[in-house]
């Protein structure tokens, strides 16, 4: 089994196919896309290959040390051209094949019009903690 | 004999080991692993008497660990590891347990772990698995929180508010595991307000109880926020609000008005509308206005401008919001709110869109992004 990040991004990567802001959308669709996410979820939970997933909040700073003795100093809030993350979701899969394939299901979440959105995913292989047989 | 009573057996064990001269975060750790035990051996050979085998079993433990840690430094350190004589709690109650695990030096989180676990008699992983952390984190979290509080006197009551705030947090935070921390907070809070007879401990009772009764009327299908006015009321949970109505009106009584009754007060006259539309929302902003007095708080002053929009029309509350800072969660779709019921959609929809983009949960983003869609999809008036 391989681990792998699908990134759901709010910026930063390509247009989806069916591109509408989400408050745009009728409240009956944006539950309809609620739904899909969590069926998703309990369907890899019940496959065995769910692992985490989490949603963070668009806001958020760089920061970096000010240097010995200095308060820590930040650059923000991120600024509109900045790529950013809007959660993701880890998980756990035979192959690199079935890794793309939840990731596609995912993108297919429905949204405006009730069509699927097809936004695009990253995904991301975990690098492995070193196994028994390495040397 | 179910988990439950077990864990109600704790602190009193605590107690016992501490009377007779335990350090508390010795007395703490042997009691935990004297509960291990109790769940291992306890379904094959259960005990005549719950607590003295408890007890029992806790103190030897608590003897091998001292003598461990006694070779371990030698004979000179030893003397000096004797626990100090001092003032110890009175017989039978755990109050002193409430107060050192709120200890103003700990951080809230710490005191809400260190409570649940020397108080409620949680162990370690369920409380771990209840806060979304690993149980090595949580772990170390509880035994930094006991070093910090070691050598405090016991005999001392600290300021009940702090334990209060503690216990309020627990009922409020809380996410996974087995364990309903709602549920625990309530039973802390009771057997607090029923040892202390404080009419605050009172208050944040039936405030507990009335949020409580809520409960299965708070989420739709799939985990969604209802919010209070949509809420189907057939499915509040009439004996709780029974119950938190009677400890509110028996603590308002005393003629102690504190800031968990007045909030208690608000919740309860939620509770007495047979409808949404019936809310009596003069006196619940009468008591928005009491609770500012009380506590000055720019969250309370936001709340109120709600209620004030629902008593006296949105543009009163839309005035009532005026220097509010809008740096505020919740602002936002406070204002929303107002702004929609004073027709004017647009400005409403794109405030409950940025609303949600601030939103602290999953639950509360989805809500107000469905509120932004309906509101632009709703007919212009």
């Amino acid at each position: 089994m391989a681990k792998y990040l699908l990134l759901k991004h709010y910026r930063g990567a390509p247009a989806s196919v069916n591109d509408a802001p989400m408050d745009r959308w009728t409240p009956e669709e944006v539950s309809a896309h609620m739904q899909y996410m969590r069926d998703f979820a309990a369907r890899l939970e019940a496959a065995g290959e769910f692992v985490d997933s989490q949603a963070l909040s668009p806001e958020g700073v760089f920061v970096r040390s000010g240097g010995e003795g200095r308060p820590p100093v930040t650059d923000g809030p991120f600024a509109e051209t900045k790529d950013l993350i809007a959660g993701w979701m880890v998980i756990d899969v035979e192959t690199y094949e079935r890794a793309l394939e939840l990731a596609a299901e995912l993108s297919a979440a429905p949204g405006a019009g009730g069509r699927p959105v097809q936004e695009w995913l990253e995904v991301r292989p975990f690098l492995a903690p070193a196994s028994a047989a390495a040397e | 004999m179910n988990e439950a009573l077990l864990r109600e057996l704790v602190p009193a064990v605590i107690g016992v080991l501490v009377r007779r001269g335990a350090d508390f975060a010795s007395a703490e750790d042997a009691v935990q692993e004297a509960l291990a035990g109790a769940v291992r051996t306890w379904p094959e050979d259960p005990p005549r008497d719950a607590k003295a085998w408890l007890v029992a079993a806790a103190w030897r433990r608590f003897l091998d660990a001292a003598r461990a840690e006694a070779a371990r430094r030698g004979r000179e350190a030893a003397a000096a590891a004797e626990p100090p004589a001092g003032p110890v709690p009175g017989a039978d109650d755990s109050l002193w347990l409430y107060f050192l695990c709120a200890h103003p030096s700990l951080s809230p989180a710490s005191a809400a772990a260190l409570t649940l676990r020397a108080v409620g008699g949680l162990t370690t992983r369920q409380i771990a698995a209840a806060y979304l952390v690993p149980e090595a984190t949580m772990a170390q979290r509880i035994s930094r929180a006991k070093r910090r509080i070691a050598g405090l006197p016991l005999d001392r009551p600290g300021d009940p508010a702090t334990v209060l705030r503690v216990l309020y947090l627990v009922f409020n935070e809380g996410y996974g595991g087995d364990v309903d921390l709602a549920a625990e907070a309530i039973r802390l809070t009771r057997r607090l307000a029923g040892a202390t007879g404080d009419p605050e401990a009172a208050g944040l009772l039936a405030l507990m109880l009335l949020h409580h009764a809520r409960r299965a009327s708070r989420t739709g299908p799939g985990g969604r926020l209802v919010p209070l006015g949509e809420q189907d009321r057939s499915r509040w949970d009439t004996g709780l609000i029974t119950e938190g109505v009677a400890v509110l009106q028996a603590a308002l009584a005393r003629d102690r008005l504190g800031e968990y009754q007045a909030q208690a007060a608000i919740a309860a006259l939620h509770a007495d509308a047979p409808s949404a539309e019936e809310t009596d929302w003069v006196q619940i902003t009468e008591w928005y206005d009491e609770l500012l007095r009380l506590t000055g708080s720019p969250v309370v002053r936001l709340n109120r401008a709600v209620a004030v929009g629902e008593a006296d029309g949105p543009q009163a509350g839309l005035a009532a919001l005026e220097g509010v800072d809008p740096a505020l969660p919740r602002y936002a779709a406070a204002r929303a709110h107002l702004l929609e019921r004073a027709g004017d959609l647009e400005r409403a929809a794109e405030l409950y869109a940025e609303a949600s983009r601030a939103a602290a949960s999953v639950p509360e983003r989805d809500h107000l992004v469905r509120e932004a869609a309906r509101v632009r999809r709703s007919p212009r008036r």
